[in-house]
């Protein structure tokens, strides 16, 4: 078909030698009609992954280009979801590409009325003080009974339903290590 | 080349415009029956082919805040809630949930509540197709009509033409590179070229929508059809599986559990480019009388 | 099902394609109810008066699955001749404190033969000790555990005996007619009749049934026993540990099972270990005779290795049989530290900072104004999410803003927003609703400064550390002794040093020590029979030990569904050991052998290994060599009791347990209780909800009035809540996404058409809906797909709402979860929030002060005064006092002995 363009581009002239008359199919395509593929064809890689909403735990192919997400459908050797994804999988890409997503840190002092801009690694300066300063506060070595629990009531924690095994994990260890007991999450819900 | 049904009656589309060795013709089998109506369709298709947000409103018309096949819009679930206590045909709309029954509510055990999948039908006789001037919509290689979104000029002739009410122009959002050009289901051509299956076929749970070949699914469309009326489902049809019809069949057929209208489907759409080779057959006759005549009166003037 | 988990669906209707039979019990009509072939519905709150009129139904008809129930189930085992029953007690059990509201189970026990009476030293010995169990959510270490039972009890396999538990559950359930049932769940009996022969004719040697529930059934002040009537049904129609069968939990997150498993809750450890407390658990071994209760039966036989492998595995080299491997380390609970108690105290200003990880309880938790309330009293919170979600942005624009109760100026609250990466811009592991675990690969690095969990948890401990590191202070040893070593990638663009600061720490690293490994030669283990209570073996999370196996990443597995069998055991990785149906020794006959060939799963091969093997196409769950024949030596315990018919291998006797003798705070069977907040009286008894329920009684949570209170007609109408497909939770993920956010652009209250005319309501009008806490407003969906019942003479409206909305995101909207209060679950602490009492009126509802003003005055016409809380227990006095007395009797007894 390139040669036949090539030697015959005027459209009227495909339309007569190309076998479609009518001018319908085959002799108005495009270039880029021609020469279309499919995203899912031209990614750089896929990455094998699994849909964050419910808890069927389908399967996933991530299709990434110039690493960049450019879809994400069922993936179609999973036992469990066949390929078949429900609307909000379906909407997986438009989760992680949301220009509605934050990607710096949001900060809100005391008594302000307006969010501020924090760096990354001040941000996380400020919180470990607060933990350090909060864990200590509220540390009780006995309860109101002169019973020995060590642990702090200053420290609280909610979530994890959506976070994976390695995370809650170390969460809960590091809390633990710390005495922080109030840690629970949707499980709770 | 031009057949006896190029423009009416069956046909197999693809060879018609020209393609030598064609695919076996692709299109949808969308069985109502097991449609759950969780519009997965609807979010698989606009994610693969970036189809923007269509509008931010609740319509009241049960679950369906898609509200019709449009440009942005590719595919759309209709939402209908059926009380069976009433005769069929009082249905011409769908039931928006309001009325108030004054049905004892023991009488009402069948209360039914059906959900469609409604896409382009991929007509054997695609009006848009034939009425586009600018060559934009095309006959794939796999029988589908397509837009070529670089050519569009955004006339909107087809919009007209299309008796489904399928294609239409993009009004927005703003900075959408497509707005002005017609658009519709393309049946994921891009991904047929390699093989695969259109995204809202390749999502749906359920399997209320199999992609394949038009012929065979065909087949499985009469055969689910017969199984539910052996089943005691007598409202079980086909909608779009007859060549003989007035687009020469679809692309894309349907089962559906009552009639057509039910679902905002046109009972007996007809190509309206049906009557163009008639037209033509005139329009070129009184053509012909007339360059005749002119001729005659040039040669008149010869001395 | 079809609502809410749509993909998951696709096999129902594979089914049903087949040839099933698909029954939809459910209040409403919806996307499920669309495409089965029978929808009942249900008044909201009165599902075990339903499943409870279908086990009378199998009971009284003889319809059980007499082979499997005999064997497999403790239906056979005599109960305590001072047990006495809800039909004697006016709804109570015997052993009930009304003091405390919780009972002394000593009653409830099994008839044992040596030695009567006599109970193993893990279950509670009284009320003191019920109450201590109630408030450490003691139930939810069972859902690994199962009771456990010491002695021999007695039996009779005829089920003849009156005092076995199978002629006690037929007089329990004798009052569940198809009358009862119609009168309290408003389903006809033709309707009722209709599932009971469905599902028992679909049941036996043949045909198995399958009992699939959302957890929304978990949101119930009775949750944990309408799960216990589900699996009561199930086991005597014996479709439990079959293929087809089983009681299947829809839960609603990709790791929600993880996070129990490997949890971040206040009461356990990993692997269903309970967190210490000082009282039972002053010592190591204290603590592991506790858990494994020495003389009892099954796996938890070996709950020291399990802790001290998991101390290993907190506390590395520090961790040493010398000082008890770091068991002082724990910190101790004593009691209730539940989010709905920590979020009171917070209003209570006892709290100073708090952590929001992927959570939006502003709107996705129960009494959301409480929920706000309590974060606008905190130092500082920090909330790590994907989106800027209405729990990060309460104290500018939450409804108590608007209602002047939240000042910006006046908010003390510090707060960060942390950008969290996705799911697809980090590795690691999902445990999906069947246990099966699931490794996802990382497709791109996270934008900006979005960072993973564990990349902020991972430098907060070594913050953490460096800023502790010197200290002589004792209580920061477990910090400095923790092991805190994981290797980090990035280095290729941090460097080294920049690595070992900022780098994302290996997910596989912390899996590998989650596997467990010998602690010598780093081997991870292939089996948690492999861990030591020597300090030999690490691992943390006893139950996943195995995924690692060979040192292969085992979740990662991804053996094409075409490739393997149905059961597809190379696709990811099961807790425990693969093994993809649990119980799946009960698919066998007492014999061995699969109990028909169309359901054969897994059997005994006589002729396989030395002397037979269990053998089938799943992981057998059983010991692989353990023959149908091995029956128990006099006086064995732990593993070794567990007899060849044993199935129930986690259960202290092997049995499932029809009647719990031990385990749950609120009764050793299912009874029906009214929901907290019901327009109704208790048709059964006096005692009108669960006695022993958790009830926080303060001024910012009263409850709507139920009978026998009066004004209860102040809010006449049921409400439930429940997901649309469209949208997922509180809306953090999708909401703010265009694709989903515009299928279901906005809150919305399903009524009836005879509601709307009752109450003027218009279709796609507005109209709001009032309880003691709140009034939220949405559009009317008028719909058929709702309708009134008829309960105990009269007529009842429900109304639905979906609980998806808040202020952010790109449509908004009330949020539903503000009208509940908080009454919890005894067993568990998950709170009632899929029903509640209300009123409804058109038109929206006011905005500003005047909406407490109008919160105010239904309160106080509802007669809600501050200080005054309605009763508990409701009773009669001479039950009570019969019900206690039953308690003393025994105490009495056994100490004659």
């Amino acid at each position: 078909m390139a040669e036949s363009r090539s030697l015959l581009p005027w459209p009227v002239l495909r339309q007569l030698t190309s076998g479609d008359l009518l001018g319908r199919g085959k002799a108005v395509r495009s270039r880029r009609t021609d020469e279309v593929e499919p995203r899912t064809t031209t990614a750089d890689r896929v990455a094998r992954s699994v849909c964050p909403y419910c808890a069927v735990g389908c399967g996933q192919k991530i299709f990434v280009k110039d690493e960049k997400i450019v879809q994400i459908e069922g993936d179609p050797d999973s036992p469990v979801n066949r390929g078949r994804l429900c609307p909000k999988g379906s909407a997986s890409k438009n989760l992680v590409t949301s220009s509605l997503r934050e990607t710096t840190v949001k900060y809100r002092r005391p008594h302000g009325t307006e969010w501020e801009e924090l760096d990354l690694t001040t941000a996380m300066e400020m919180v470990a003080d607060r933990v350090v300063k909060s864990r200590r506060d509220a540390w009780q070595e006995l309860d109101e009974k002169d019973r020995r629990v060590r642990r702090t009531m200053g420290i609280a924690s909610l979530g994890g339903a959506t976070l994976d095994n390695e995370e809650n994990y170390l969460i809960k260890k590091l809390f633990t290590a710390m005495g922080a007991i109030q840690i629970e999450n949707q499980a709770r819900i | 080349m031009i057949g006896r049904n190029s423009l009416f009656g069956p046909l197999d589309p693809a060879p018609d415009a020209g393609y030598t060795d064609a695919p076996k013709r692709k299109g949808f089998f969308t069985d109502t029956s097991v449609c759950i109506g969780c519009k997965a369709c609807e979010v698989a298709c606009k994610e693969w082919n970036d189809v923007p947000e269509n509008l931010f409103e609740m319509l009241g018309t049960s679950y369906d805040n898609s509200h019709s096949l449009n440009a942005n819009q590719w595919r759309h679930v209709a939402f209908i809630e059926k009380p069976a206590s009433k005769p069929a045909v009082d249905l011409g709309m769908p039931s928006v949930g309001a009325p108030v029954s004054e049905v004892h509510e023991d009488d009402k055990p069948d209360f039914q509540w059906l959900m469609s999948s409604d896409v382009c039908k991929h007509c054997t006789h695609a009006a848009c197709l034939d009425v586009c001037p600018t060559g934009s919509l095309f006959r794939s290689e796999f029988g589908t009509v397509v837009v070529q979104d670089d050519i569009c000029n955004g006339c909107g002739y087809c919009v007209a033409a299309c008796p489904y009410g399928v294609i239409d122009r993009r009004r927005g959002p703003e900075g959408d590179p497509k707005v002005g050009i017609a658009q519709k289901c393309t049946l994921c051509y891009d991904r047929l070229t390699d093989g695969q299956r259109p995204a809202c076929a390749a999502a749906c749970p359920t399997e209320s929508i199999q992609y394949g070949d038009v012929e065979e699914l065909r087949e499985r469309a009469n055969a689910r059809v017969e199984l539910l009326h052996e089943r005691g489902v007598m409202d079980a049809r086909l909608y779009g599986n007859d060549p003989e019809d007035g687009v020469g069949g679809t692309g894309a057929m349907f089962l559906l559990l009552d009639e057509p209208e039910v679902y905002g489907l046109p009972p007996d759409p007809v190509v309206t480019t049906k009557d163009l080779p008639r037209m033509f057959t005139r329009a070129g006759m009184a053509g012909t009388a007339l360059l005749v005549g002119a001729a005659l009166s040039f040669v008149r003037r010869r001395p | 099902m079809a609502e809410a988990h749509p993909v998951g669906f696709q096999w129902v209707v594979e089914a049903q394609q087949r040839g099933a039979k698909v029954i939809h019990v459910d209040p409403r009509f919806t996307r499920t109810s669309a495409v089965a072939d029978k929808h009942v519905p249900i008044r909201v709150g009165s599902d075990i008066a339903f499943l409870g009129g279908i086990i009378s139904y199998v009971l009284e008809n003889g319809l059980d699955f007499r082979d499997y129930v005999v064997n497999y189930t403790n239906a056979a085992t005599l109960v305590s001749d001072r047990f006495e029953d809800t039909d004697d007690l006016d709804g109570l059990f015997s052993g009930f404190d009304p003091d405390k509201r919780t009972y002394d189970p000593t009653s409830w026990q099994y008839d044992v033969e040596d030695g009567p009476g006599e109970q193993s030293t893990a279950q509670a010995d009284d009320s003191e000790e019920t109450q201590a169990q109630r408030e450490s959510a003691a139930g939810l270490q069972h859902e690994a555990h199962g009771m456990q039972v010491e002695g021999k009890p007695r039996r009779d396999e005829t089920l003849q005996h009156p005092r076995c538990v199978y002629q006690v559950l037929r007089r329990h359930f004798a009052r569940y007619t198809p009358e009862m049932v119609e009168q309290t769940c408003g389903v006809s009996q033709a309707d009722f009749l209709e599932v009971c022969r469905a599902w028992t004719e679909n049941s036996g040697r043949e045909r198995t049934t399958a009992l699939v529930y959302s957890v929304g059934w978990t949101q119930h002040s009775v949750g944990v026993q309408y799960i216990r009537t589900g699996a009561i049904l199930q086991l005597l129609l014996g479709n439990m540990g079959r293929p087809g069968g089983g009681v299947m939990a829809l839960r609603g997150h990709a790791s929600i099972q993880g996070s129990t498993d490997i949890p971040t809750l206040f009461n356990i450890l990993p692997g269903y270990l309970p967190m210490p407390n000082p009282d039972q658990h002053p010592t190591l071994t204290d603590y592991v005779d506790s858990i494994r209760n020495p003389g009892s039966k099954g796996f938890w036989s070996k709950a020291d290795a399990y802790t001290v492998s998991l101390l290993k595995a907190y506390w590395g080299d520090a961790a040493t049989p010398d000082n008890d491997f770091c068991f002082d380390y724990l910190p101790r609970i004593t009691g209730d530290h539940g989010t709905y108690r920590t979020v009171l105290d917070m209003i209570d200003g006892k709290v100073s900072g708090y952590f929001l990880l992927g959570q939006n309880p502003a709107v996705g938790s129960a009494h959301g104004r409480a929920q706000r309330l309590g974060m606008a009293n905190l130092d500082w919170l920090v909330v790590r999410d994907l989106f800027e979600i209405e729990s990060a942005s309460f104290w500018k624009d939450s409804p108590e803003v608007a209602t002047g109760e939240i000042v910006p100026e006046e908010c003390r609250t510090e707060v960060f927003l942390f950008p969290a990466a996705s799911y697809a811009e980090k590795e690691g592991t999902f445990t999906q609703t069947q246990r099966m675990l699931q490794w996802r690969e990382k497709a791109v690095d996270p934008p900006g400064d979005c960072r993973s969990e564990l990349w902020f948890f991972y430098h907060l401990g070594r913050m953490v550390r460096e800023r502790l590191a010197g200290s002589t202070d004792e209580r920061d040893r477990p910090v400095l002794d923790l092991a805190w070593d994981y290797p980090v990638h990035d280095e290729g663009a941090l460097g080294t040093e920049g690595a070992q600061a900022w780098g994302e720490p290996s997910a596989e690293a912390v899996l590998k020590e989650i596997n467990g490994f010998d602690v010598a030669t780093g081997r991870p283990l292939s089996s948690f029979v492999e861990m030591k209570a020597d300090g030999s073996t690490a691992g943390g999370c006893w139950i996943y030990t195995g995924v690692f196996a060979d040192g292969v990443n085992q979740a990662n597995r991804r053996k094409s569904r075409h490739d393997q069998s149905f059961v597809a055991p190379e696709w990811g990785w099961a807790w425990p050991l693969n093994r993809r149906i649990l119980y799946n020794r009960a698919s066998a006959d007492p014999e061995g052998r699969p109990w028909s060939e169309r359901k054969a799963f897994v059997w005994w091969d006589p002729d396989k290994g030395e002397a037979g093997e269990w053998t089938g196409h799943d992981v057998p769950d059983f010991e692989k060599t353990k023959a149908p024949s091995y029956r128990a030596p006099e006086g064995s315990e732990g593993v070794e009791a567990i007899e060849g018919v044993d199935p129930f291998i986690m259960q202290g006797d092997g049995k499932g347990a029809l009647y719990a003798p031990q385990g749950l705070i609120d009764g050793p069977m299912p009874t029906h209780y009214e929901p907290v907040e019901s327009p109704f009286r208790n048709p059964l008894y006096g005692q009108q909800a669960n006695p022993t329920r958790k009830q926080y009684r303060r001024d910012d949570n009263q409850l709507n009035p139920a009978p026998p209170e009066e004004h209860s007609d102040v809010f006449p109408f049921v409400f439930t809540t429940s997901r649309l497909t469209e949208h997922h939770t509180a809306g953090g993920m999708s909401r703010y996404l265009e694709h989903l956010a515009e299928l279901q652009p906005e809150m919305f209250v399903e009524v009836s058409p005879a509601l709307a005319r009752e109450q003027g309501l218009e279709h796609m009008g507005w109209c709001h809906v009032v309880t003691a806490r709140s009034a939220v407003e949405g559009r009317v969906m008028v719909t058929e797909r709702l309708r009134p019942l008829r309960i105990e003479g009269r007529t009842v409206h429900q109304v639905w709402m979906p609980y998806h909305w808040g202020g952010g995101g790109l449509v908004t909207g009330d949020s539903a979860n503000d009208l509940f209060g908080i009454s919890l679950d005894p067993n568990v602490l998950i709170q009632e929030s899929k029903v509640g009492t209300c009123d409804v009126r058109p038109g929206r509802r006011p905005t500003g002060a005047a909406l407490r003003e109008l919160v105010t005055d239904y309160a106080r016409r509802a007669g809600i005064v501050d200080g005054v809380h309605p009763r508990v227990v409701t009773a009669s006095a001479d039950a009570q006092a019969r019900s206690l007395a039953a308690a003393e009797t025994s105490d009495d007894d056994q100490e004659g002995q």
